[in-house]
């Protein structure tokens, strides 16, 4: 379990996220099943998975952006999964996202000052008060003041992924969404931006979940992590041994899919990872063999 | 980090010239800019000035009627003459411009009344009001305009506005479809979302966030619909159902054609009020288009300039067109060679921007060699250079380009010469695309899609084809291809869409693959299987790959060479080993330290080198 001894920041329990189909009566898809997950105050959950896991699903369903159909998230003792707008307007105090793509979290007409005091706004903070805490942001986040009055495009992706990142700080909250952050990133730029989602999490205490498909990343932000796949968590636990020792089939193969930056230490991961498939392989057909 | 951090990637050819203006200001001086919008501003401002100011400037009254002197002639007091009541036909054109543009607004304002807000609250809200106000507007649409107003105007009289108000109504769909797809369009976009995580009211989001995306698209629609209005109105009229007590251009048209054998000039001076008006309003809505496309016309001007001025000195590089020059003694058996290449765009002010600056490189056959950059570096436009596939506003500035012992960009060519490409690519050069579901149109099979590249470059016949589709599809590692072949894209995962193409790739037996971040779009556990994939092929058909990526684990799984690029030039090549385990140059060992593998989690990947964020 969870290394904090207090009370979990956010717990989901028994979560089911269903999407109703278009067809005339049928089937609604099924997005998430049966996912129980906590967050400590402080404390980085990382989620992992591949594309159409559920992973982005879950963030969405946390932040209310998603049906849920069953089950219960709870945020600080409250119940919110059902929460309305204005409950919502409130936890967005407490309750924040960055989201993947800083090309399309921005609205191109909008100045970045004009972007960051939204959440101020509705909050309602006075503008002067606003205007304040708005260049404090910038400086927290490592842009220039004269940031205020220019518009999305004049900046590049991992500038852009501080702005959105300043959006979600302005009000303080305690956990952050974030939905592959660093995903759109060059190298060096998504470096600099863990450093960033780091450095403030030391400085405010802020809680993650962090959302990736990105093994390494994962591993490097996160205190726990929990494997998604195919909409189910099938393996959950402390960074360390979740990332480097696996025990489920899939975290197994994932591990060893993701390449190395050496020839030779590639080449054996390589090797390896075509053992792990044909054990695997061998281990369902004499499971169907049994069966 | 201070904000030197970011524009240290980014760095010297990105020029950093864009103004912080507000984009309105500048649509609006683009369109004053541009020739057409002026002209029609000035021609729509000055009717609404005539109109304004009718009462002042119209010599008589618009149904004052001089018995004795009817269809007369221009004179100094009647200065376009006299209709059949002996009206004047210049004070009668004037309130005819403010009856007729009144009613036009008025047209446009009810349509926009009824649909704007219809469009707004169907699109953000979809659901049952969409179904809803989607019958409605069916049924609007399917009612025969001409008809109903006809019906209007024999139930309520031969009043402008009744049936101004009612053509407003009736063309009100246009502008509820305009809205909602514009709405659809950005009802899911992520800062949509992010204003709803921050808690904003259905009512703010549209206001702030939805709003501006329209304004824009309502107002060209406006002076179309303006313009049909008029159209419509002064139809109307010439028919004879409008109100003979108004002047309108209608009216005034309707009577000019009964006496049109008498005085021909009645019927040229509504109409040409009415064409000045419409093709006014026709125009600006063109001209705000193009003000909101980003200035493409000034840019094309320029740029044929300056592509004289730079072709005028270098004329050499002409009649080599005809016999290329042959390629340096001692180099034929690169299957590759790239010297000196730069590429560049040329600018609006007459410079030219360079993307890649003086790259040189080899491959031969049965070596992958890897190019690493990140994004901007030009490794992508290296790529594309050597395919013979960079835009057409491209250029190359210098260097050459050889392959297999012959040039295919030479020494002074500024473009690529397709001629001799086109020969080479798809059939000893081919390409492997970063968006492998983007790559494979929809619309076909993909056994269409691989048959049919190769009927035309190998020449063989289309059941030859189909069975070495067949026959490559199982070689890529697709487990049931005649089911993947007769499938349509939409029907395969990415990494099967992958695999498609990579068979594509090796359908008409090339030489030297292009491969541009072949794995970044999958999965991490599809590119493992992707890589073996490249990996086996290359071996076995021993051809040579250029490999274009991002990802140092990709290059150590694949390559045997390294290019390392930075701001469109090659800042270090070398063998696999040497460039990953002792990068010499500074950039290289800055990328390789951002990599996540290895390091401690959670500490800090560059604050050894900078300041962390306080």
């Amino acid at each position: 379990m969870s290394t904090t001894q207090n009370a979990p920041l956010l717990t989901v329990d028994n979560l089911f996220v269903e999407y109703p189909s278009k067809k005339f009566r049928a089937k609604p898809f099924r997005a998430l099943t049966d996912i129980n997950i906590t967050i400590g105050q402080g404390e980085t959950l990382g989620l992992v998975g591949e594309s159409g896991s559920g992973k982005t699903t879950l963030g969405r369903a946390v932040l209310g952006l998603a049906p849920v159909t069953g089950g219960k998230i709870t945020f600080e003792g409250t119940d919110i999964s059902h929460a309305s707008r204005k409950q919502r307007r409130t936890l967005s105090r407490d309750l924040q996202v960055v989201f993947q793509d800083p090309y399309t979290s921005l609205n191109p007409a909008l100045e970045i000052g004009d972007i960051l005091a939204e959440p101020l706004g509705v909050q309602g903070m006075e503008p002067a008060a606003a205007k304040k805490r708005v260049k404090e942001l910038l400086d927290q986040v490592g842009l220039p003041s004269d940031a205020i009055h220019r518009l999305p495009r004049e900046f590049s992706g991992g500038q852009r992924q501080r702005v959105a990142i300043a959006r979600a700080l302005a009000l303080s909250p305690k956990l952050i969404v974030c939905d592959e952050p660093v995903s759109a990133l060059d190298l060096s730029t998504q470096a600099r931006v863990l450093d960033l989602f780091l450095q403030i999490q030391k400085d405010t205490g802020v809680s993650y979940l962090f959302v990736s498909h990105d093994l390494d990343v994962v591993r490097h932000i996160s205190h726990r992590v929990a494997v998604m796949y195919h909409g189910e968590i099938v393996e959950q636990g402390p960074a360390e041994v979740v990332t480097r020792d696996p025990e489920h089939p899939y975290t197994q193969r994932l591990l060893l899919a993701s390449p190395v930056p050496d020839p030779d230490r590639q080449e054996q991961r390589r090797a390896d990872r075509h053992r792990l498939l044909e054990s695997q392989r061998h281990q369902i057909e004499q499971a169907g063999a049994l069966a | 980090m201070s904000d030197s951090v970011e524009t240290a990637a980014v760095a010297a050819p990105v020029p950093t010239g864009q103004s912080g203006t507000v984009v309105r200001s500048t649509v609006m001086r683009r369109l004053i800019r541009n020739p057409m919008g002026i002209a029609s501003l000035v021609i729509l401002g000055s009717i609404a000035l005539l109109a304004i100011f009718a009462p002042v400037l119209a010599p008589f009254e618009e149904n004052f009627a001089n018995i004795t002197k009817t269809l007369a002639p221009a004179d100094s007091v009647n200065i376009l003459g006299t209709d059949s009541a002996g009206r004047d036909t210049w004070s009668r054109l004037l309130f005819g411009a403010q009856l007729t543009l009144l009613s036009a607004m008025l047209c446009a304002g009810v349509a926009i009344a009824i649909g704007l807000p219809a469009g707004l609250i169907a699109g953000y809200y979809a659901g049952k009001f969409e179904a809803v106000s989607n019958w409605v507007v069916s049924i609007l649409m399917s009612l025969p305009g001409l008809i109903v107003l006809l019906t209007i105007r024999a139930a309520f009289g031969p009043s402008v506005w009744i049936s101004m108000i009612a053509f407003g109504v009736l063309i009100s769909p246009s502008y509820f479809r305009l809205t909602r797809t514009a709405v659809q369009s950005v009802r899911n976009e992520l800062y949509v979302d992010a204003a709803r995580v921050s808690g904003l009211s259905d009512w703010s989001i549209i206001a702030r966030h939805i709003f501006s995306v329209i304004r824009a698209p309502i107002i060209i629609q406006t002076a179309a619909i303006a313009g049909v209005a008029i159209a419509i109105q002064s139809g109307l009229e010439f028919l004879g159902l409008g109100d003979p007590t108004k002047a309108t251009w209608g009216v005034m048209l309707s009577e000019g054609f009964k006496n049109v054998y008498l005085t021909p000039t009645l019927l040229f001076w509504p109409a040409l009020a009415m064409a000045l008006t419409i093709g006014g309003l026709v125009l600006l809505g063109n001209a705000i288009r193009d003000a909101l496309e980003d200035g493409e016309k000034i840019r094309h001007r320029k740029k044929r300039a300056t592509l004289e001025g730079t072709t005028a000195a270098p004329a050499a590089g002409r009649p080599s067109r005809k016999a290329v020059a042959a390629v340096d003694a001692g180099t034929e058996h690169h299957l590759v060679k790239v010297t000196n290449l730069g590429v560049g765009y040329p600018q609006a002010d007459g410079s030219v921007k360079k993307v890649v600056d003086d790259v040189s490189f080899h491959v031969d056959r049965g070596e992958i060699l890897g190019i690493v950059g990140e994004s901007g570096s030009g490794k992508s436009q290296t790529a594309f250079s050597i395919l013979g596939l960079l835009p057409d506003n491209a250029r190359i500035v210098g260097g050459a380009i050889q392959f297999d012992g012959s040039y295919t960009v030479a020494p002074g060519e500024e473009r690529v010469n397709q001629d001799r490409l086109s020969k080479l690519r798809g059939k000893r050069i081919s390409y492997i695309p970063q968006e492998p579901m983007s790559n494979l149109d929809p619309a076909f099979t993909i056994g269409y899609q691989l048959v049919t590249p190769m009927v035309r470059v190998l020449g063989i016949s289309k059941e030859e084809a189909r069975k070495r589709a067949l026959k490559l599809l199982t070689d890529v590692g697709i487990v049931n291809p005649e089911r993947t072949f007769s499938a349509y894209p939409h029907e395969v995962s990415g990494g099967m869409a992958q695999r498609v193409l990579i068979a594509g790739a090796i359908s008409c037996e090339p030489d030297l693959v292009i491969a541009d971040e072949p794995t970044t779009a999958l999965d991490v556990t599809v590119q493992a299987d992707v890589l073996d994939l490249l990996r086996e092929l290359q071996q076995r058909l021993n051809i040579g790959i250029i490999l274009v990526t991002h990802n140092f684990g990709v290059v150590a799984d694949l390559c045997d060479r390294v290019a390392v690029m930075q701001n469109g030039r090659l800042v270090e090549e070398g063998s696999v080993r040497d460039i990953l385990r002792n990068p010499k140059e500074q950039y290289t060992q800055t990328l390789l330290a951002s990599m996540l593998e290895g390091k401690t989690p959670m500490s800090m990947l560059v604050s050894s080198q900078k300041e962390p964020v306080a």
